[in-house]
């Protein structure tokens, strides 16, 4: 019995490792013919980066049930950061060229490793201050204040007495982006699977524990401000990391790209994958990135039979994107993996429920008729 | 009141303990003592006060006025203020002892743990989890040692002092069972384990019998007298089954609106007027 | 700064605060009644504005404000019964979430359909017609949002504490349940909220509309939060609150502007909410409430 149990983890390690190689040697493809795939690409990063914000959102939403929307905020605080300190020195001219660029930051630069820590120390300090007024407040209250707080960053930053440093509506340009794939990919992966080793500790239990009953955590001698804090403040560092990655491979960000509607970008990202799974937001966030490509043809025009259909034309995307996400959220409200993850054990289970699932469904329809 | 001569030293001691809510007064000048080691007993009809007088020594509310005391540390001491000072309805002694409050963590890391009246579980989480969430509380580890797996040792001695507790409670078969999916009197079970599990040296229980049949509530009589042997606990409860309460208590409080009519052994509140008048009259109400 | 401007930037601030409060009332009935931030509030009252251009189109102004408030009106309850009904059982954060969801279609369906570029609002000629009094001029909507706010709000006011359906709406803010057990049809009242809610967005609309002259799609959410923010400091649930709030925040910007920190006017805002929240959690006129244990 033993035998078999230990067994069968030496077979899912192995498929682990048979997936990262899979991963990798894709990765490897691309990198070597980037120029060719640069549209997938530009995708992959894209979900890439999302999935980071989103893990770190599902850490305050779906693991502690904190129900911020301040994702844009803390987004803008890494992407920032990231631009000014990375920006190369004498491109700076060029970029400021309208106000001219404060002394103080005329000259500071680092390698952009340092400034996505950086990035996500600032994103994590503000979290700090802001999280004691703010984490005293009940569910929707507490929504709208981060929301608020989002949007107060927001104006600071395109506030004209911070030209010389944000350099105000003209936003920042060369940023330089990912030295290759690699990093992009292993830099979401590493920041993803800190968050996954903290989710399943003894902190992560104690977030689980805050969700379920505030009360009882207490009554297990939990300090409730204080380990909300603490989820609050770790989900603020790897959201300003993710938008110093976000500033990384957009090369170029404005405060408009910080909007609310951001936000609720990543939102909808985690509600797709499910409050509470981490493989849901991951997954959740590569198919919504990809799928708003996929649905891109609704944006053309459509002709069948040399008759345009009047619906197709630019936007008919979001419209069909936004109508999927309410079919979502009204009728499969656990989103694709509810509050579970990602097993072999689930895999194999899944694949063989496939062909039952059929039967049973042919067994019901004989029921009914 | 009879001054109760035990040789015990004390454990938990209220003086003057008042709750009012706005001009509400739940409960009114409450003064009781457990000492160590015993079973006491808060009775009294519903509506009395004596969840509020839990809610007072665990930290969930502040008393507007008096002091609590556990194990000879004062850990509530209150005046009342602002607005209360005009509506306060009892009389004030001018004191000289500091105001004193703690927050329900505090206390529970002080060692006093509790159950709720309306069983309060991490309803998704598995039984074990519910129970090593407790343990947290006491582990020397930190946020970054967690993350990165350099507390393994201290994880391990978490995990198997868990599966220890949910043996001894013969809850070990349930173990990877959703707490919300047990049936009732289990979940009570649990919530009583989850509780010992931080380690306490005083014991509340609020109604741990309530909704269970008269073999329930005996298995749970059982219960209560060996944990207190097996962890050496003391006992402070609040319970309608009077069988159960007139079997286990060292001694008895009975309240009724908010203020302590009565005080001391089963036999003695058994035959006390006041009691039968106020609460004993009701009692086969109470039951069911 | 001359007291006539100051006189001037005042009546501009009571203006904006009175289409703010009717805005804000929105989302007080709603929240009262259903514990739900109603995102998708200020997207209505975008729609309403867009409602009315085409209603102008091709109707007489008044035809046309009357075509705009119903099918605001059966905008409003239809998203309720589409989005919000068939979650009343599910956590608040679904509920909310869907809130998000709807407003996050409107905004696109109205990028769709009338593209992302501002479209003119069209104009009333009696509202915008230039009255003088003394140093002071401003349209005639300037004038007139006070006071019509004013009307609403006792309208609404008498309607609550007067009508068999205002008893019905206060019954079922102050326990769902028991208002069910004393045979009030929830849904209906819930339903009668949606529309009274949406009538008064689609009035603030007109209102605000009329002194903005332009609506584009993402016209409603800033407005929307802020109204949101002007109800939960007047004390969420309480309609003095909230129009007391709308005045505040109308005002507040107003000087905010005049004083050269338009950047700020709508971070504002929520400084505003953050220290209400700090010093009275439950806004101006809310009521408290606390958890059983």
């Amino acid at each position: 019995m033993k035998n078999t149990k230990n067994n069968r983890t030496i077979k899912y390690k192995l498929y682990s490792l048979g997936a990262l190689l899979v991963t990798l040697l894709i990765l490897g493809f691309l990198q070597v013919n980037s120029s060719q795939y640069s549209y997938q690409i530009s995708i992959l990063e894209r979900s890439a980066i999302y999935a980071v914000v989103a893990v770190s959102m599902n850490l305050l939403t779906g693991f502690t049930g904190l129900f911020s929307l301040g994702q844009a905020g803390f987004m803008a605080i890494g992407a920032y950061i990231v631009a000014i300190l990375t920006i190369p020195v004498e491109q700076r001219a060029s970029v400021y060229y309208v106000n001219g660029i404060s002394p103080a930051i005329a000259n500071l630069q680092c390698p952009f490793w340092l400034a996505l820590i950086i990035a996500g120390l600032v994103a994590a300090g503000i979290a700090a201050l802001m999280g004691i007024p703010v984490l005293r407040l009940k569910s929707d209250y507490l929504a709208i204040a981060t929301l608020g707080f989002s949007e107060i960053i927001r104006a600071v930053i395109a506030a004209p007495q911070l030209d010389r440093i944000t350099n105000g509506s003209y936003g920042l340009k060369s940023i330089p982006g990912f030295p290759n794939l690699f990093v992009a990919f292993g830099l979401c992966a590493l920041c993803i699977l800190l968050m996954v080793l903290l989710i399943n500790s003894s902190y992560g239990r104690v977030f689980k524990a805050i969700r379920e009953d505030e009360i009882a955590a207490q009554a297990m001698g939990l300090n409730l401000f204080r380990y909300k804090q603490m989820a609050f403040i770790i989900s603020s560092f790897f959201t300003g990391i993710g938008g110093g990655l976000l500033a990384m491979f957009m090369r170029s960000i404005d405060s408009k790209t910080f909007s609310i509607n951001l936000t609720y970008d990543i939102l909808l990202i985690v509600v797709l994958g499910g409050i509470g799974s981490i493989t849901g937001s991951v997954l959740g966030a590569f198919l919504v990135t990809a799928g708003r490509e996929w649905l891109r043809f609704f944006d053309n025009p459509l002709y069948i039979g040399g008759i345009q259909i009047p619906l197709f034309r630019s936007g008919f995307r979001m419209v069909v994107f936004s109508i999927l996400l309410m079919v979502v959220v009204l009728f499969y409200s656990r989103g694709i993996m509810g509050n579970n993850e990602f097993s072999w054990a689930g895999l194999g289970r899944l694949v063989k429920g496939i062909p039952d699932r059929f039967t049973k469904k042919k067994q019901k329809g004989d029921n009914t008729l | 009141m009879t001054e109760h001569t035990n040789n015990k030293p004390n454990i938990l001691h209220l003086e003057n303990v008042t709750m009012q809510f706005g001009g509400v007064v739940a409960v009114n000048g409450l003064s009781l003592d457990v000492n160590e080691g015993e079973i006491v007993a808060l009775i009294g009809p519903n509506g009395a006060g004596k969840t509020t007088a839990f809610n007072c020594v665990t930290g969930i509310y502040e008393p507007t006025y008096g002091q609590v005391q556990f194990q000879e540390e004062t850990i509530f001491s209150n005046m009342p203020k602002g607005k209360m000072r005009k509506m306060y309805a009892g009389s004030v002694h001018p004191r000289t002892v500091p105001i004193v409050k703690n927050t329900p963590d505090a206390i529970t890391q002080k060692g006093i743990a509790r159950t709720f009246q309306n069983i309060r579980l991490f309803g998704q989480l598995s039984v074990f989890d519910n129970v090593l969430i407790a343990k947290h509380m006491r582990a020397k580890q930190n946020v970054f040692s967690a993350t990165l797996r350099l507390n393994h040792k201290e994880e391990e001695r978490m995990r198997s002092e868990t599966m220890a507790l949910l043996e001894e409670q013969n809850l070990a078969h349930l173990k990877d069972e959703i707490a919300s999916s047990l049936p009732y009197g289990l979940q009570r079970r649990l919530e009583i384990a989850r509780a010992l599990a931080t380690e306490p040296k005083l014991l509340l229980l609020d109604e741990p019998a309530a909704g269970m049949n008269p073999q329930e509530t005996q298995d749970l009589t059982d219960f209560i007298k060996q944990i207190r042997e097996s962890y050496h606990l003391t006992v402070f409860m609040i319970e309608h089954h009077m069988d159960l309460v007139m079997q286990i208590s060292d001694r008895i409080y009975v309240l009724d609106f908010g203020k302590l009519i009565a005080h001391g052994t089963p036999e003695e509140i058994q035959n006390n007027e006041k009691v039968i008048e106020a609460y004993l009259g009701v009692s086969d109400d109470a039951e069911d | 700064m001359s007291f006539t401007t100051f006189l001037q930037q005042c009546l501009t601030g009571i203006s904006l605060g009175g289409a703010y409060a009717l805005i804000a009332i929105g989302y007080t009935l709603v929240y009262g009644i259903l514990r739900l931030i109603n995102f998708a509030h200020g997207d209505i009252f975008m729609m309403a504005g867009y409602f009315m251009i085409f209603a102008m189109a091709s109707l007489p102004w008044y035809i046309a404000i009357v075509v705009v408030l119903i099918v605001t009106v059966l905008l409003g309850i239809s998203i309720e019964h589409v989005a919000y009904r068939p979650l009343r059982n599910a956590p608040r954060m679904s509920v909310m979430i869907s809130a998000i969801g709807v407003s996050y279609l409107l905004q696109n369906l109205a990028t769709y359909l009338f593209t992302a570029l501002p479209k003119g609002y069209p104009e009333i000629p009696f509202l915008k017609k230039i009255f003088q009094i003394g140093g002071l001029s401003a349209s005639f909507v300037t004038f007139l949002t006070p006071v019509i706010t004013l009307i609403v709000v006792y309208a609404l006011i008498t309607l609550i504490h007067k009508t068999k359906i205002g008893m019905a709406m206060r019954a079922v803010s102050k326990d769902y349940d028991t208002a069910a057990l004393m045979g009030i049809k929830i849904n209906r009242v819930i339903t009668f909220t949606f529309a009274v809610g949406s009538l008064l967005a689609a009035i603030g609309s007109i209102l605000y509309f009329t002194d903005r002259m332009t609506v584009f799609p993402f016209s409603g959410s800033l407005p929307g939060l802020k109204c949101f923010v002007a109800a939960v400091f007047g004390g969420i649930g309480s309609i003095p609150g909230a129009v007391i709030g709308g005045f505040i925040l109308g005002l507040g910007e107003t000087a905010l502007v005049a004083m050269g920190y338009s950047t700020f006017s709508d971070a504002f805002t929520f400084v505003l909410l953050i220290v209400i929240l700090l010093i009275k959690p439950t806004g101006l006129f809310g009521e408290k409430t606390t958890d059983k244990v």
